[in-house]
């Protein structure tokens, strides 16, 4: 299990490949590429606010819980913080099992909890001003199929 | 009992800094809030709304009515948007 919280940019293709090599006998990887939208062209850049320390803890309980739920040979979570630019990469997760349901389960919980569980915050700055992005009910509703 | 408090996004913008030692006898998180409010204006303002707000004890989700005794670290902030 492996969870980073960084600033940086990371290398998507080395990132899956290093996830890849850490694996022995899974049959299946998935993984999910979240990128900063661009509005339509509207936005320049988006702030991305954490909590250190409950961010680490918060994600690394999550990727317990689904430990727990499914067979998983391995999981990745990388999420950054900081100044981000349209289209940027801003996380990843990556989840190997044995057989490829598990992995996309698995995959998809993550992502189902990092949404609203994870203390980050995001903030878009673009050609008409600056606006926290709200939580969207939907976003909470969605944690209930768990 | 001096605990640390901490503000993220638009309730760290509202208060104006990102983290205070607060010293307080409050009994619980909502005790906090009425004496953070009964402050100063911006406090007031940034609780205005506690459905919108969501409460950590050190560092793990809590709610209004949780007690504070033996917490060092109080963070409040808007719904997450991660991922």
């Amino acid at each position: 299990m492996q969870l980073v919280v960084q600033e940086d940019r990371f290398d998507i293709g080395r990132e899956t490949e290093g996830f890849i090599a850490g694996l022995a006998g899974a049959g299946a990887v998935v993984t999910f590429i979240g990128l900063v939208r661009d509005n339509g062209g509207r936005l320049s850049a988006m702030e991305i606010e954490h909590y250190p320390g409950m961010t680490e803890r918060a994600i690394a309980a999550i990727m317990e819980e689904a430990k727990a739920r499914w067979s998983l040979a391995d999981a990745m979570v990388i999420h950054r913080h900081g100044r981000l630019g349209p289209d940027e990469p801003i996380m990843m997760v990556a989840t190997a099992a044995i057989h490829r349901a598990d992995a996309f389960a698995a995959a998809e919980f993550l992502m189902d909890y990092l949404k609203s569980r994870a203390p980050f915050w995001k903030k878009e700055i673009g050609a008409d001003g600056t606006e926290w992005v709200a939580a969207k009910d939907s976003d909470e509703a969605a944690l209930t199929r768990w | 009992m001096k605990i640390d408090v901490l503000y993220f996004a638009w309730v760290r913008e509202r208060i104006g800094l990102p983290r205070e030692k607060v010293e307080t006898q409050a009994e619980t998180v909502a005790d906090l809030i009425a004496e953070l409010c009964a402050r100063e204006e911006r406090y007031a303002y940034a609780f205005a709304d506690l459905p919108a707000l969501r409460v950590a004890l050190d560092q793990e989700l809590a709610d209004f009515a949780a007690p504070l005794a033996g917490v060092r670290e109080v963070a409040f902030f808007p719904p997450m948007t991660g991922g």
